[in-house]
C-alpha cells in the first residue's frame, strides 16, 4: 500500500476492514453469482437425471445393439456373452472372406449356446433387423444344433441353404460388434452390401426419407395455414380496445386450455363421414348422400386438426408483437398519400416480421414432432415421423431404429429451437 | 377499428369483410371445442345431430353417456343405487379409477414441478446468474423436445434403472410429468419477476428482514399470481398427458388420457363426448383462473390495463 504511494500512483481504493475494494467487489459478485446458481441447482440437477440422461441413453441405443453379443437372463439378469467364436473368425478373417467349414465350426459352438439359453431368437432377430427371413433360419438351426456333426458347412447347409448367403455373413459379421452406425443408415433408407459399401435399400421399401419429407412438409403446410389464419385475428386483437380484445381472447386461450385429446376428438366429431360437417352439407343439399367428403384417417384430418390445434401458438406471439405498435405510424403513410394497402404493406407488416418468425418457427418445432393427433386421425397417409418411431417401439420392437429416427428428428428440433433463441430469445416465450 | 367517414366503398366492403372472415376463424377455433356438449348428450350412439336434437325435442337427449361413466366397470351397476351403489362406483367404476390415478399424478408432478421451478426462476432472474442462457435454455427444452422422444428416452432409462422395482407407485410418470410441467412453471414465474423492482427486497433487508422474511413477506407475494397460474399449467401438463404414460405407465396406472386414446383408438363411443365435456368445462375454470390471477399481478405490479 505505501509502495503504491511511494511509486506516485493514485492511493487503492479498500474497504473499511483494509481489504482492496476490486477483490472485495470480485469477491462479493462471486458470492451473488454461486447463490444464483445454487438456487438454479436442483432443479438442473432434477432435469439432468429425468430429461438429459434418458434422452443421452436413447442416442447410446441408437449406435448400440447388443442382441448379437450378450445374453441377458430375464430371471437372473446373469448376462453370458454370446456368438464368442464367431466373432474372433470375424476377427481373423477380413470382410467379404467366403464362410468356410473353420467358420461354420464356431458357428455350430455359437448355436449350442444359443440353444442352451434359449437365446437364438434373441440373436436371430438383431439380424432380422437387417436382413428378413434371418430369425426363423436362426431358430430353425438352434433346434436341430444338437444333432448335427462334422462337416458343419453341409450339416447347415441341410436346414437352410441360405446359410452362404453373403448378405447374411455381411450382416452377421456387422451385428458382431454391438456398436454399429447401421440403424442411422437404414433411418436413412441405406444399407450396406456385401462389400460393405453404403447403397440405397430397393425402391419399395424406402420408406424413411419419404416420411421425413412429408412430414416437413405438412409442417409447412401446418404452418403456412396457422399463419394464414393467426394473422387477421391477431390484428383484430390488437387493434381493438382491450376490453373487447380481452373478451374475444378466451376464442384463442380456451382452446390452448382444452385437453389435446378432447380436441382430437372433437375434429374426429366433426369431420367423420357420419359426422357434423358432412351431414351438414348433405343436409344443405351440396353433396349427395353417396358421395360424403372423407376427410379423416387421411392428409386433411392430419392438416385440419393439428392447425387448429396449433392455432393459439401463432396467435400469441403475433399479438403481443402487433399490441405495441403505433397506429400512428399506418396513419402518416396514409395521410402521406398511400393506399391502405401500401400502408399495409409497406409499413405495419413489416413491423410484425418478428412476430411472424417467432410463432412460424414455434409452431413448426411444436408441429415436427407431434404425435397424438396424426396418429388419431392421420390414417395411413397422415402419418407423421413421430409415428413411426412410436410403431418400431412398440409394435416391431426394433428401438434402436426407433431410437435412431428419434435422433434424427431430436437434431433437427434442437437447430430450430438454437435458432428460435438466437433470434427470438427462450425469455420471450409467452403463455397467455 | 372504427372506420373513418372518408373512407372509400371499396375500404368499407374490405373492413366488413375483414371482419366476417375473423368471425369465421374464430368460429373455427372455438366451435369443434362446443360442438361435443351437446353431442354428449344424444341419445343414439352416434357423433352427429339427430333429427330430434335439432327439433330440441326431449326425447332425443339424455344423460346415458354420462351414466356409463359411472357404471362402466363397476361389480353391479344395475342394483339400487343407494350408499352400496355408490362405494362400488367409487372403488370400480374404470372412469373414477383413471380420475384418481390423474389426479395423484398431477398433484405430485405440480408439487415437484412448482417448487423447483419457482426457486430455479427466482435464480434465473437475478441479474448476477452465470450461463443464464444455456441454463434457461435446458430447462425450457421439455417443452420443444417432441414428447415421442421422451417417452422413447425414458422407457430405455427407466427398464435400465429399474424403476418399477422401487415399490414406488406412479413414481416414473411422476418425474416425468414434473419434468414437462416445469419449462412452464419457469416461463410464468419468470414473466412476473422481469419488472420486479430489486430495491424492495433491498428496502426490507435494510429494514432488518433476513433473506428468508424478505422472500416470504416481499418477493412471494409479488410472484404468487405467477407461481400458481405457472401450477395450474404444470397440473394440466400433466393431466392431459398421454404418451409418456403409455410408454412408462404400469398397466394398473390408468389415467384418463389414458382411457380417453383406448377409447378413440378401440371402441369410440359417445361416452368419450361426455369426458369430453367434463374436461372442457374443467378448462373453462382453469383459464378463468388463471386470467383473474393475471389481472391481480397486473394490479399488483401496477400494470392496469389502460
Amino acid at each position: 500500500m505505501t509502495d503504491a504511494t511511494a511509486n506516485g500512483k493514485p492511493q487503492m481504493l479498500t474497504t473499511a476492514d483494509g481489504k482492496p475494494l476490486k477483490e472485495a467487489l470480485n469477491r462479493a459478485q462471486a458470492r451473488a453469482r454461486r447463490k444464483a446458481f445454487l438456487l438454479v441447482l436442483p432443479l438442473l440437477a432434477f432435469i439432468l437425471i429425468t430429461f438429459v440422461t434418458p434422452i443421452a441413453q436413447m442416442l447410446h441405443q441408437s449406435v448400440y445393439n447388443e442382441g448379437f453379443v450378450m445374453h441377458e437372463d430375464i430371471g437372473s439378469g446373469e448376462r453370458t456373452p454370446i456368438m464368442t467364436n464367431i466373432k474372433t473368425w470375424f476377427d481373423e478373417n477380413p470382410a467379404g472372406t467366403e464362410p468356410n467349414e473353420e467358420a461354420f465350426a464356431a458357428l455350430h459352438k455359437d448355436f449350442l449356446l444359443l440353444r442352451e439359453l434359449r437365446a437364438p431368437g434373441q440373436a436371430g432377430t438383431r439380424v432380422n433387423y437387417e436382413r428378413g427371413g434371418s430369425r426363423s433360419m436362426f431358430t430353425k438351426t438352434a433346434r436341430r444344433a444338437e444333432r448335427m456333426e462334422a462337416p458343419y458347412m453341409e450339416a447347415f447347409l441341410d436346414v437352410d441353404e441360405e446359410w452362404t448367403d453373403p448378405e447374411l455373413w455381411r450382416v452377421m459379421r456387422d451385428a458382431s460388434s454391438a456398436y454399429t452406425f447401421n440403424f442411422y443408415l437404414a433411418a436413412l433408407d441405406r444399407t450396406k452390401n456385401v462389400d460393405g459399401e453404403i447403397v440405397n435399400v430397393d425402391e419399395n421399401r424406402q420408406i424413411y426419407v419419404k416420411l421425413f419429407a412429408r412430414t416437413l412438409f405438412l409442417s409447412v403446410l401446418i404452418t403456412f395455414l396457422t399463419f394464414l389464419l393467426g394473422y387477421p385475428i391477431a390484428h383484430l386483437l390488437a387493434t381493438l380496445p382491450l376490453r373487447y380484445s380481452n373478451l374475444l381472447m378466451i376464442f384463442v386461450l380456451l382452446p390452448f386450455w382444452t385437453s389435446l385429446l378432447v380436441r382430437t376428438t372433437s375434429w374426429m366429431v366433426l369431420l367423420q363421414s357420419q359426422g357434423v360437417v358432412n351431414d351438414a352439407l348433405v343436409g344443405m343439399g351440396l353433396l349427395g348422400d353417396d358421395n360424403r367428403l372423407q376427410m379423416m384417417y387421411n392428409q386433411i384430418g392430419t392438416v385440419v386438426a393439428m392447425t387448429h390445434i396449433l392455432l393459439p401458438f401463432m396467435v400469441l406471439p403475433l399479438y403481443s408483437v402487433m399490441r405495441p405498435i403505433n397506429p400512428s405510424y399506418v396513419r402518416a403513410a396514409r395521410s402521406l398519400g398511400a393506399t391502405s394497402w401500401t400502408a399495409f404493406r409497406r409499413i405495419y407488416f413489416p413491423q410484425t416480421v418478428p412476430g411472424i418468425g417467432a410463432g412460424a418457427l414455434l409452431v413448426f418445432i411444436l408441429a415436427v414432432g407431434y404425435y397424438i393427433t396424426p396418429a388419431l386421425v392421420g390414417g395411413a397417409d397422415g402419418q407423421l415421423i413421430s409415428n413411426l418411431i412410436a410403431f418400431h417401439m412398440q409394435n416391431s420392437l426394433n428401438w434402436s431404429l426407433a431410437a435412431a429416427l428419434a435422433a434424427l428428428l431430436l437434431a433437427g428440433i434442437l437447430i430450430l429451437y438454437w435458432l428460435y433463441d438466437r433470434l427470438i430469445g427462450i425469455d420471450n416465450l409467452k403463455l397467455g | 377499428m372504427a372506420l373513418p367517414n372518408h373512407a372509400s366503398t371499396l375500404e368499407r366492403v374490405w373492413h366488413y369483410a375483414y371482419l366476417v372472415i375473423c368471425g369465421l376463424i374464430f368460429l373455427f377455433l372455438i366451435a369443434p371445442i362446443l360442438v361435443v356438449i351437446p353431442l354428449s348428450f344424444n341419445i343414439e350412439p352416434y357423433f352427429t345431430f339427430t333429427e330430434k336434437m335439432l327439433k330440441l325435442d326431449p326425447t332425443g337427449y339424455s344423460m346415458r353417456w354420462y351414466d356409463l361413466l359411472l357404471t362402466f366397470g363397476m361389480l353391479e351397476p344395475e342394483a339400487p343405487r343407494d350408499a352400496s351403489w355408490w362405494a362400488d362406483a367409487w372403488a370400480n367404476a374404470n372412469w373414477i379409477n383413471a380420475a384418481k390415478n390423474s389426479i395423484i399424478i398431477g398433484f405430485f408432478s405440480t408439487i415437484i414441478a412448482t417448487g423447483l421451478g419457482t426457486v430455479a426462476a427466482l435464480g434465473l432472474s437475478r441479474p448476477e446468474m452465470p450461463y443464464r442462457r444455456a441454463i434457461m435454455a435446458t430447462l425450457i427444452s421439455p417443452m420443444i423436445v417432441p414428447i415421442i422422444i421422451v417417452a422413447t428416452g425414458l422407457f430405455f432409462f427407466y427398464s435400465r434403472i429399474g424403476i418399477q422395482d422401487w415399490g414406488i407407485p406412479y413414481l416414473g410418470v411422476i418425474l416425468a410429468h414434473a419434468t414437462l410441467g416445469i419449462p412452464f412453471v419457469i416461463i410464468t414465474v419468470t414473466a412476473t419477476l422481469v419488472g420486479f423492482d430489486h430495491s424492495l427486497t433491498r428496502a426490507a433487508a435494510n429494514l432488518g428482514a433476513d433473506p428468508v422474511t424478505t422472500f416470504r413477506r416481499v418477493q412471494m407475494p409479488l410472484i404468487m399470481p405467477g407461481v400458481i397460474s405457472g401450477a395450474l399449467f404444470a397440473f394440466v401438463t400433466s393431466f392431459d398427458e398421454v404418451v409418456v404414460v403409455l410408454f412408462v405407465g404400469g398397466l394398473d396406472e390408468q389415467t384418463i388420457p389414458r382411457q380417453m386414446w383406448n377409447g378413440i383408438r378401440e371402441q369410440i363411443s359417445p361416452a368419450i363426448l361426455s369426458v369430453a365435456t367434463i374436461l372442457v368445462i374443467v378448462s373453462i375454470v382453469l383459464l378463468t383462473v388463471v386470467e383473474l390471477l393475471r389481472r391481480r399481478s397486473e394490479r399488483l405490479r401496477g400494470m392496469s390495463p389502460s
